[in-house]
């Protein structure tokens, strides 16, 4: 494990090659359903999804790898960078990728049809919805930073392994409630969006000030150089920010697409779900 | 948002003086936020990241702020491509509504920012007078610019169009 003093070499190595073999897999099964989708669709996959998933699966990788797994154990910037990747920028990628809409293609009309049932559960209207998905993905970093949370992550290797997939499930959630390009019945509306956007851009803001200001309080239990703690707070608020745009960019993105007046029509039935060839693009 | 997608050729390409007037007023606004962040936090580090005196209120709307002045930034530049697109862009009232976001972004800064909210103040180790005058001088000449501005261009649109709203 990554997070022994001095890993030995054997283990290092285990290490490299768990984190690619499992990165190679999540782009191959994600090529090999852009294959099916698009021979059951007769029309090309957009080659930027790919992209996007890729970019987002090596995100991931890059962020668990052992040199990085390293530094956020030694140091509090390492365990910030560890944070802004897996929570902030590989969901961009994986979101925008459209996975949903990739599996509508690629699977047959029963699963299809059971895919189309659980975008309609009351469940996932509720778990989708911006504002849990901001309270998921930033309100849970209160929950880290401000109680002794983190200094239990540092001393259990399972438990710093379930927040990092936390960070990425939670970060996913939020992107893909704000700007997922997947059929999503129930979505708000643009104004809903931007202000579960903006309040939870800026909750990570004064979170980060607050880490910052009480660099030596904050996080309780955790026996870190006061310096760093402020280099860490401060990553946070930069990155924060540079998320925060790229987020603004792909809703504003898509709400200028729907705009055009022949597709219209489409974008009201993005959120109607059910048949992949209701999907945008 | 306010959308009429359906328009026709001729009826779109009526210019649209109120918003184009609001839009570029967005933008002014996010652009004079981000000279702020470039130029006087990173560039020249005269604002501070976090001022010692700052009371917890004060740092949470700076979030808030802080967060609306990059929506806004890239809010305003996809409704202008919009209006753009639509052909409804007046140009003499987008640039004074630039400017009036420039100023009035400038000068808010420089009040409540600086002075009511006390975030943090322009300069540290100076005599800040000289430095708080300069800066709301300069959002008060922005501002007024876009006011004359505003008011020269207050015909836009009207002329080419002939009449009031068609739709």
């Amino acid at each position: 494990m990554p997070h022994e003093h001095a890993p030995a070499a054997g283990v290092a190595t285990g290490h490299w090659i768990a984190t690619i073999l499992l990165a190679g897999a999540a782009v191959a099964v994600y090529l090999a359903a852009t294959g099916r989708a698009q021979r059951r669709l007769q029309r090309p996959w957009p080659s930027a999804r790919t992209a996007g998933w890729t970019a987002g699966v090596g995100l991931v990788a890059a962020a668990v790898s052992p040199p990085v797994a390293a530094f956020a154990h030694r140091d509090p910037t390492g365990h910030m960078a560890q944070h802004l990747l897996l929570g902030m920028f590989a969901p961009l990628g994986l979101v925008l990728a459209a996975p949903v809409t990739l599996l509508l293609g690629a699977s047959s009309t029963p699963v299809r049809r059971r895919i189309g049932t659980v975008l309609g559960s009351r469940y996932l209207h509720v778990l989708g919805h911006p504002f849990t998905a901001a309270a998921l993905a930033t309100g849970t970093l209160y929950l880290l930073y401000l109680t002794p949370l983190y200094a239990a992550t540092t001393g259990s290797a399972l438990l710093h392994a379930l927040v990092n997939v936390h960070f990425v499930l939670a970060g996913s959630l939020f992107v893909w409630a704000i700007a997922g390009p997947d059929p999503a019945p129930g979505r708000p509306g643009m104004g809903t969006r931007l202000v579960a956007l903006l309040a939870s851009t800026a909750a990570h803001s004064y979170l980060a000030k607050l880490l910052y200001a009480h660099a030596a309080l904050f996080p309780p239990g955790a026996a870190h150089a006061v310096s760093r703690d402020e280099l860490a707070a401060r990553w946070m608020y930069h990155g924060g920010d540079v998320a925060e745009l790229l987020l603004a960019i792909a809703l504003f993105t898509a709400w200028y697409r729907g705009r055009v007046p022949a597709r219209a029509a489409d974008r009201t039935t993005v959120g109607a779900v059910a048949p992949a060839g209701a999907t945008r693009t | 948002m306010a959308a009429d997608p359906g328009r026709t050729r001729t009826d779109a390409a009526r210019p649209d003086r109120r918003r184009s007037l609001l839009v570029a007023a967005v933008i002014g606004i996010g652009l004079m936020a981000a000279v702020d962040e470039i130029v006087f936090h990173q560039v020249l580090a005269w604002h501070h990241f976090y001022d010692r005196s700052t009371s917890s209120v004060a740092l949470m709307s700076d979030g808030l702020l802080h967060a609306a002045e990059l929506v806004l930034l890239v809010a305003g530049f996809f409704l202008f491509a919009d209006l753009r697109r639509r052909h409804a862009l007046a140009p003499r009232s987008a640039w004074a509504g630039l400017f009036l976001g420039l100023g009035g972004f400038q000068l808010f800064d420089g009040l409540v920012d600086h002075k009511v909210l006390r975030v943090h103040q322009v300069r540290y180790g100076v005599d800040l007078l000289p430095y708080d005058l300069a800066w709301n001088a300069a959002g008060g000449v922005l501002l007024l610019v876009g006011v004359v501005l505003a008011v020269r261009s207050r015909h836009e649109g009207r002329t080419a169009g002939a009449a009031g709203r068609a739709g």
